[in-house]
């Protein structure tokens, strides 16, 4: 029953050197070189407990904002009763994020977490490095960092029960919240100083340099890789205590709620608040002018906000306004015409993104060609938490509390918005009731802050329903997905070319040109890990009619629902095993070459270094192994059942996912089990990874056959959970069975919150095909093959 | 003037009539374990318990639950030591975590009404609860495990 805490066996690379072969290497190699001082590490660090230097890797951290910051002074400080604070300056939105990083800490220092406090930190980046908390990039951008805190913090403790003690540094260990005497054959001598006794000498000590820290091994780690450590939050979640945006309260706060225009760039052209301010309750309604500017960024999209004195209040009042709004041009956006417009334009040929060999050749050439269109509506992140932001103005300064996933970005715009300088606004964070992308744009804390001022400052809590959530959103792309492949007349793929059409985020941030840019074809598009001869990968022109933001797994939802979804229609084709026919055009081991493979010159790699993180095929293979043999890929089903598979590599991480589809008398289909492996090396909390897959298949569910955001004269058609359906308990995948690869020691750490979505669609599709024949190339796809 | 009976404390209510009971208790009391998530009653992040029965609070007037019990998360047990709120904890439920007190009441409402719901009557009662983050599997598991006794 209690096995999501359990440290089950975890499946090692075949290939894999263990990480204790590799620690005695390195030990033997740093003891050769060092001949003295290897000696005295030597003397009291058996293999068991060894520490060694890391070399510090690059990550997309340098490329982001603020980049990193590893200075234990403004991550950690002790109490002299031996409290440990942590300062955590990511957000939580449900991945567990708020303990896994102060853990690193933790570990690294020798503490006890029992003794650990956590401090959210605000928007601040100069002071703590990058918080955008998107892209699945915490751990794997901060990692690094935060073992860094750590090291250095249990050097400095030592350092300090050195000096108390008079003696060797080398002979002081930090472990246990406490540091221990070792006497000079290493054994303790039973003497000992607690943290909170050195915590004082401990922070005047010098921060050491990073090239001068020990770092534990995997084998010393007491909370990293052991999934044993509950999330913080966990007793107050459970007792209603936890702080989300809305459970901000202060003295004197006011209620809000706003009308907004419906179509991207309307505008009010006449309003009466009469009725509404005859309202009980409400007090004041105000006009909020919106962002018209091109691009708009996330600007604000304007309109009529009604205060009062409960949320309720300000809801019936705005029930009560009477407003005309002029349209504009995106009034003309209607779903079904764009769609068809889309594959209009996915039947051309569109820009060439990449290109490897002569594909046109290929199909000239070909024995028999496959060619498919996938098509997917757009989404909204929905989570459970509808947004919101209260707001306070006073003495020239504001203070703004949000559940939002970039707070120093806020913050920013904030100032801008309000004419302040940055230091006179504070952004809060509080828990996030959900992200999914949506709380990374703050459009909703400057209009907070706009009503405030609009009050005199007094505090205000702007509400947004979850009809306005849902139709004011910065929506998940819409995408006509083109898989063409030529085949030879021994049934190999000789020839693939993948014509990609949404309109693309850039939309937000630059001039539309209609074309998508270098993070969208990043996402399983350009650098599709095929060893084809001859590739070609294209993009449409889309215009974009609404604002376009990320959504949990972003553009691999729409590519790897295309890309494998073909794999197996063309195993299928061919009369080939789906899993064998995909493993057959991943083809041999190897790291891919981007250059010789014509990857764009721009070609991003979710933002980290290629050479850091390359593709590596070898990796993706063995998670396709693997989850096919823990899902008992071949094994002999009843009738109308049937498995699917998928995999990618994404946020350098590599994930494979099996469905089982079984499919009921009616036509109705169920997803009984699934099985899904990831590689995203070095992982600190294995419990919340399995709670983010087991979660990603659930979201993968909804996003395939439940959800979708139509436009009808360029208003979203959905308004809540009634017509944007989700899944539930009586539909959801029932049972998640999640297997984490233990790779080799080395491995950088990849991504984990988005990874394993995209690939639920292929997988599920491929499954109800295996089941029924019936296949489905557009999501959503509803639940019945009747 | 009119009481309702909240986390065993009598509350004078004198809002407007159709006000719903979300409100009273998430604005008024203070009481912001209630989660707002659809106001459409198709969601179950609202839910408490009127008379030891669950209801969904975005969807009943705070008027008609006057001279009733109405019981929220933060009353749901003195210490949080709910059977319910234990297994929650062992089987580490929660992600974001919004959605929790409101499948809490959910499941603690079926158990005292059910000691030993089948699998299938777990299901039925739990999916009008939604989760985005998609804790289903332990959600369901929780129940179970709060209705062996933890």
């Amino acid at each position: 029953m209690l096995h999501y805490f359990e440290n089950e066996a975890r499946t090692a690379r075949p290939s894999a050197s263990t990480a204790w072969i590799e620690n005695v290497s390195r030990r033997g190699v740093l003891g050769g070189m060092l001949s003295g001082a290897g000696l005295v590490l030597a003397m009291h660090t058996s293999p068991a407990n060894a520490l060694e230097p890391l070399k510090p890797y690059p990550t997309g951290a340098d490329g982001m904002p603020h980049k990193t910051v590893a200075d234990p002074n403004v991550f950690i400080a002790i109490d002299p009763d031996g409290t440990l604070t942590i300062v955590t300056h990511r957000a939580e939105m449900g991945t567990g994020i708020r303990t896994s990083l102060p853990m690193v800490i933790a570990d690294e220092m020798g503490a006890d977490w029992a003794r650990v406090k956590l401090v959210q930190a605000p928007g601040d980046e100069p002071k703590y490095g990058n918080q955008d908390t998107d892209g699945s990039r915490s751990m794997r951008h901060f990692i690094q960092p935060m073992r860094q805190c750590g090291a250095a913090m249990r050097h400095m403790l030592e350092a300090a029960a050195a000096t108390t003690w008079g003696v060797d540094a080398k002979l002081c260990r930090a472990g246990g919240h406490k540091v221990v005497l070792l006497d000079k054959a290493g054994k303790e001598t039973g003497k000992s100083l607690g943290f909170g006794e050195l915590a004082l000498a401990a922070m005047k000590q010098p921060v050491p340099a990073q090239d001068k820290l020990l770092y534990k091994t995997p084998s010393e780690f007491t909370l990293i890789g052991k999934g044993t450590t509950p999330i913080v939050d966990l007793h107050d979640i459970t007792t209603g205590k936890a702080q989300y945006g809305s459970d901000v309260r202060l003295p004197g706060m006011k209620y809000a709620v706003m009308a907004r225009p419906a179509v991207l760039g309307g505008k009010v052209k006449k309003f009466d608040s009469a009725k509404a301010l005859k309202i009980p309750g409400v007090e004041s309604v105000h006009e909020i002018e919106g962002v018209f500017k091109n691009p708009r960024g996330f600007g604000i999209l304007g309109g009529i906000a009604v205060v009062a004195t409960s949320t309720y209040a300000a809801m019936r009042g705005r029930d009560a306004l009477e407003i005309e709004w002029e349209d504009g041009p995106n009034a003309s956006y209607e779903s079904v015409a764009y769609d068809k417009e889309m594959t209009e334009t996915a039947s051309k040929p569109g820009k060439v993104i990449r290109n490897q060999g002569d594909p046109d050749a290929a199909f000239a050439n070909a024995k028999q060609v496959f060619s498919a269109d996938y098509h997917a509506q757009h989404l909204v992140p929905a989570a459970l938490e509808p947004l919101v932001s209260v707001a306070r103005i006073a003495d020239g300064k504001l203070d703004v509390w949000a559940p939002i996933q970039s707070p120093y970005g806020a913050r920013k715009d904030l100032a801008e918005a309000l004419k302040m300088p940055i230091e006179n606004v504070t952004v809060n964070v509080t828990l996030l009731g959900g992200g999914f992308g949506r709380k990374s744009k703050w459009d909703f804390m400057v209009e907070a802050a706009l009503v405030s001022q609009k009050i005199g400052g007094a505090p205000v809590m702007l509400q947004w329903t979850r009809e306005d959530d849902m139709r004011h959103c910065f929506y998940h792309t819409v995408s006509v997905e083109r898989i063409e492949a030529a085949i030879d007349d021994k049934g190999k793929v000789t020839g693939w070319r993948h014509r990609t059409v949404a309109p693309s985020i850039i939309s937000t941030f630059k001039e539309d040109d209609g074309y998508s840019f270098p993070i969208e074809y990043g996402m399983g598009f350009v650098n599709t890990p095929f060893e084809i001869p001859n590739v070609r990968c294209e993009n449409g022109k889309a215009m974009a009619h609404t604002r376009i933001g990320w959504y949990r797994s972003v553009s691999t939802i729409p590519h790897t629902f295309a890309v494998q979804s073909a794999v197996t229609e063309i195993a299928d084709q061919l009369g080939r095993d789906p899993k064998d026919f995909l493993l057959e055009l991943i083809g041999s081991d190897r790291k891919l070459d981007p250059k010789a493979l014509g990857f764009p010159e721009d070609f991003w790699n979710y933002g980290d270094p290629y050479e850091a993180f390359p593709i590596d095929t070898a990796r993706l293979k063995h998670v396709i192994r693997l989850a096919a043999e823990k899902a008992g890929w071949g094994k002999k089903l009843p009738a109308r059942q049937g498995l699917g598979i998928a995999a990618h590599c994404a946020w350098s991480s590599y994930v494979a996912t099996v469905v089982h589809v079984s499919i009921d008398e009616d036509g109705t289909f169920r997803v009984p089990e699934v099985t899904t492996a990831i590689d995203c090396g070095l992982y600190v909390n294995p419990e919340r990874i399995r709670s983010q897959l087991e979660g990603a298949a659930v979201m993968g569910m909804s996003n395939t056959v439940y959800s979708g955001i139509t436009f009808k004269g360029g208003a979203v058609e959905q308004s809540n959970f009634t017509d944007f359906a989700i899944a539930r308990m009586s539909n959801y995948p029932k049972k998640v069975n999640v297997h984490i690869v233990d790779a080799p020691n080395g491995t950088h750490s990849g991504g984990v919150g988005e990874p394993a979505v995209a690939p639920f669609s292929a997988a599920l599709c491929n499954a109800v095909y295996a089941a029924s024949k019936k296949r489905f190339r557009s999501m959503p796809t509803g639940d019945t093959v009747a | 003037m009119p009481t309702i009976t909240v986390n065993g404390t009598a509350k004078e209510f004198n809002g407007d009539a159709d006000m719903p009971l979300l409100w009273f208790l998430r604005d008024d009391l203070n009481l912001t374990g209630t989660k707002y998530g659809c106001g459409a009653g198709v969601c179950g992040a609202c839910t408490v318990h009127i008379d030891g029965v669950a209801v969904r609070s975005c969807q009943t007037s705070a008027a008609s639950a006057a001279g009733k019990a109405v019981t929220t998360i933060e009353g749901l047990s003195a210490d949080g030591e709910h059977p319910v709120q234990k297994a929650w904890r062992q089987l580490s439920v929660p992600q974001c975590g919004y959605c929790q007190a409101g499948q809490i009441m959910q499941a603690s409402a079926l158990l005292s009404k059910n000691r030993a719901p089948t699998d299938e009557q777990i299901v039925e009662e739990m999916a009008g609860n939604l989760c985005r983050c998609g804790c289903y599997q332990r959600i369901h598991e929780a129940v179970r495990l709060a209705a062996g006794g933890v």
